[in-house]
């Protein structure tokens, strides 16, 4: 690597290319790429997208979705042996005994906080549980902004029809009528709460574009979007002093012998020791599974996104559903190495940047929804073998960045994207200068938990919220309604979950369902070392691994 | 080309795969390790056989939870970075800083007003900056955080608010300042009142609002509760793209 002759951030070869896309960036200016219709996306998604090639997934053999397909790496730790063994367990000592348990510190865990507080419970009868610091999540790495129909000629219903369309119409209607009539609400609440969004001198909305949208409608604080939201709703959970437990993670949901959810075993993740969470209502808000890195694909997801939720509910025997789809945002950095994966937000197109290959030129619209796009990057690059490679052996397309100062005046970039300018500056790279190289990155768990619409799952007293449950996005989520998903359905978890607090009587405590689950396993026949929750993925050099000693245990 | 050259792989999970021998000598908390050259602070560590608990968390420059104090062989100075978007040199020390125990004031955002010394009263102590600049070397972000604290002195939130917004509130500015002044939680202050109070309400907001409490939508919504995959499918596709 350290052979090749570098020029301002790229390898001489790589910068070949770079010359073609200057050479035909006058022409493209003019050009827009045909979009696809429905049966075209289609076939494109069938041939290329990671979801459907074979032998990636298998049938689950046990618990309420056995026979649904789930991607290997999901597959494995729900046929684990769940972490704790109740004989472990004292039941009888209850160390934090709270109305309202959350489990997720990131987005939808601190809005559900916020609004059962606002719907009549006390700050210190709410309890949120994090296996990291308040705010570590997917949510405060989103960019490019949070999509709601907010002024004419845009409404609800085209959103609706824009968030099923992305999704293949599998979505669930009553979900996506929730996140589309509440999206106003929400941004409003979000005003109140001093957030700061792109506004023009009236206080109006500055809305751009997102993949898979009719209109504009996505709301932005430049591309820190849910850096921002996450601050401002941490500060908040903090002035209302909700309690909250950091550096602790839930191993276990418990029963109580009704067979309602009461609350979860808790494991300090210093010391190790475990603790009893009994609670009237219990909401997940674990997030998704990114760093299972499924089929090897590199991820734009935080430390702590290890499918935990998933696991949990699995085995009090809640139901999940659209499992076997996996969101690959298209640009991912494909290039320099120390941010291989990472996310360029889809803003960039939004902004005006085409794709294009090694020869710079355009093959596909530039915002299709993202499966469509990203499995046209898949074809450019694997299929027609028009992607650059980098030294590591990636392959990439080009995302022409230098297009949105020429299209929106010189220092757009540094100002309506500042993290991106900032990363790729760390390493040496000017994207207002330079086109970047990206390629898809598991980026979402397009499904999850079976929710209602009212945040409840399948089983009474626990609720989902955010990237952990699944049916709003259908096979595929459009950019903007994540952040969306976890401000309505957090909202909608943490009102219910109140409510639900205000008549729920607890039984006794109980972790038959572990036994029960481990039954199963047995029954279907699963032999395994695998152990369930993962809690943290694991990156240590395979050289030390291969020679430690466990001095400690 | 040496393109041609490369193996053509995916996705890479180990680094240490496709790195080349090269390697560098690091002291993580004083202990040497030897490291492959162009990682990141945070996977060297890891390569090296850290697992971590704290001090990792969005992994991608947005979340400042690997705060990193380093020095250099051969050099007396303290410098700042974040794990994650650093990569490593040649004799680092590195020391991770995965906490800061600074004071963070509780206010009420909707009785606190964006007016006169509002800053100073929930902090005091910016009174006490002496304008040495330390925090404006620290800042992983390249904030001017001395400006800030200098802004927020004078009462300007809407500076302090425009200034700080790339602040990831990693607190490197609080731990290296010799007068104890917890900018990231000053500066955060400043933002909400600016956001509430200054910013102008979006008034297209609150007409949309009031359409959706009027029920406007209701009815087409409801007609599409009960609407055949199919004919979504069909609306979707005739659903006109609204071009600027």
């Amino acid at each position: 690597m350290s052979s090749l002759k570098m020029i301002e951030g790229y390898p001489e070869y790589m910068r070949k290319s770079i010359e073609l896309v200057e050479r035909t960036r006058p022409r493209r200016m003019r050009e827009v790429y045909r979009r696809l219709s429905l049966e075209e996306r289609e076939e494109l998604l069938r041939k290329y997208h990671p979801d459907y090639k074979p032998g990636t997934k298998r049938p689950l053999r046990i618990g309420p979705n056995r026979g649904d397909e789930a991607p290997h790496e999901l597959a494995d730790l729900l046929e684990a042996h769940p972490l704790v063994k109740p004989i472990d367990v004292d039941l009888s000592k209850i160390d934090i005994d709270t109305d309202l348990l959350i489990i997720g510190g990131g987005g939808a865990g601190l809005v559900a906080a916020l609004w059962a507080n606002q719907e009549g419970l006390p700050p210190d009868r709410i309890t949120i549980v994090t296996k990291l610091r308040l705010g570590d999540s997917n949510s405060v790495m989103s960019q490019g902004g949070v999509q709601a129909a907010d002024r004419p000629p845009d409404s609800p219903v085209r959103h609706f029809l824009d968030v099923m369309g992305g999704g293949h119409f599998a979505n669930k209607p009553e979900l996506v009528k929730a996140l589309t009539m509440d999206a106003p609400l929400m941004i409003k609440w979000l005003e109140e709460l001093g957030l700061m969004f792109d506004k023009d001198e009236e206080g109006n909305m500055v809305e751009d574009w997102g993949g898979g949208t009719s209109i504009r409608r996505m709301h932005a604080c430049k591309d820190y979007t849910g850096m921002e939201i996450v601050r401002v709703l941490r500060d908040e959970v903090r002035n209302r002093e909700i309690n909250v437990v950091e550096f602790t993670s839930a191993v276990e949901l418990i029963k109580d012998d009704l067979g309602h959810v009461a609350g979860a075993v808790l494991v300090n993740m210093e010391s190790e020791q475990y603790m009893v969470a009994r609670a009237k209502a219990t909401i997940l808000a674990t997030g998704g599974y990114g760093r299972l890195h499924i089929q090897g694909f590199p991820t734009t997801n935080h430390y702590g996104a290890t499918a935990d939720g998933l696991v949990l509910a699995y085995h009090v025997g809640a139901r999940l559903t659209d499992i076997e789809t996996a969101q690959y945002h298209p640009t991912g950095a494909a290039y320099p190495e120390q941010i291989v994966g990472l996310l360029i937000t889809e803003k960039v197109r939004g902004l005006g940047a085409q794709v294009v290959n090694k020869h710079g030129e355009q093959f596909v619209f530039p915002l299709e929804p993202r499966d469509v796009e990203a499995s046209a990057f898949i074809r450019e690059c694997w299929e027609r073998n028009n992607g650059v490679i980098t030294p590591t052996g990636m392959r990439g397309v080009w995302l022409d960045s230098p297009m949105i100062e020429i299209i929106r005046g010189e220092g757009t970039i540094q100002r309506r994207l500042p993290a991106m300018y900032r990363m790729y500056k760390r390493f040496g790279i000017d994207m207002a200068k330079d086109p970047i190289l990206v390629f898809p990155t598991l980026h979402y768990q397009n499904g999850g938990v079976a929710i209602n619409d009212r945040g409840q799952t399948d089983i009474p007293g626990l609720f989902a919220a955010g990237e952990v449950e699944g049916g709003v996005h259908g096979k595929n989520r459009l950019m903007g309604n994540s952040i969306l998903d976890y401000l309505v359905f957090g909202r909608r978890a943490g009102i219910n979950a109140a409510r639900y607090v205000k008549k729920a009587n607890l039984g006794r405590l109980t972790l038959n369902h572990v036994d029960e689950y481990e039954k199963m396993l047995r029954e279907a026949g699963i032999e395994t070392d695998r152990k369930a929750p993962m809690i943290l993925p694991d990156y240590r050099g395979k050289e030390v691994l291969a020679r430690k000693i466990d001095i400690f245990k | 080309m040496e393109a041609d050259k490369a193996e053509a792989k995916a996705a890479q999970l180990g680094e240490e795969e496709v790195q080349g021998k090269e390697t560098v000598k690091i002291y993580i908390m004083g202990k040497e390790y030897r490291v492959p050259a162009g990682l990141t602070i945070m996977k060297a560590m890891e390569y090296a056989g850290y697992r971590f608990i704290r001090g990792s968390g969005c992994r991608a420059g947005f979340c400042g939870a690997c705060a990193t104090i380093y020095r250099l062989e051969g050099d007396y100075k303290l410098y700042t970075a974040l794990a994650c978007q650093t990569s490593v040199i040649d004799g680092m020390y590195l020391a991770q800083l995965p906490f800061v125990p600074a004071n963070k004031a509780i206010y009420d955002v909707n009785k606190v007003r964006a007016e006169g010394n509002v800053l100073m009263v929930y902090y005091p102590e910016i009174a006490r900056c002496v304008s040495c600049n330390t925090c404006t070397k620290a800042c992983p972000q390249e904030i001017e955080v001395m400006d800030a604290i200098q802004a927020a002195v004078k009462g300007d939130i809407v500076s302090v608010a425009e200034l700080t917004f790339e602040c990831i509130q990693c607190g490197l500015c609080a731990v290296r300042c010799p007068a104890e002044i917890p900018q990231y939680h000053v500066f955060q202050l400043a933002r909400r009142l600016y956001g509430k109070y200054i910013l102008k309400p979006a008034k297209h907001v609150e007409e949309r609002l009031k359409e959706i409490k009027s029920g406007k939508f209701n009815e087409e919504m409801e007609k599409l509760m009960r609407t055949s995959r199919e004919e979504l499918r069909k609306m979707y596709e005739s659903l006109e793209r609204v071009e600027d």
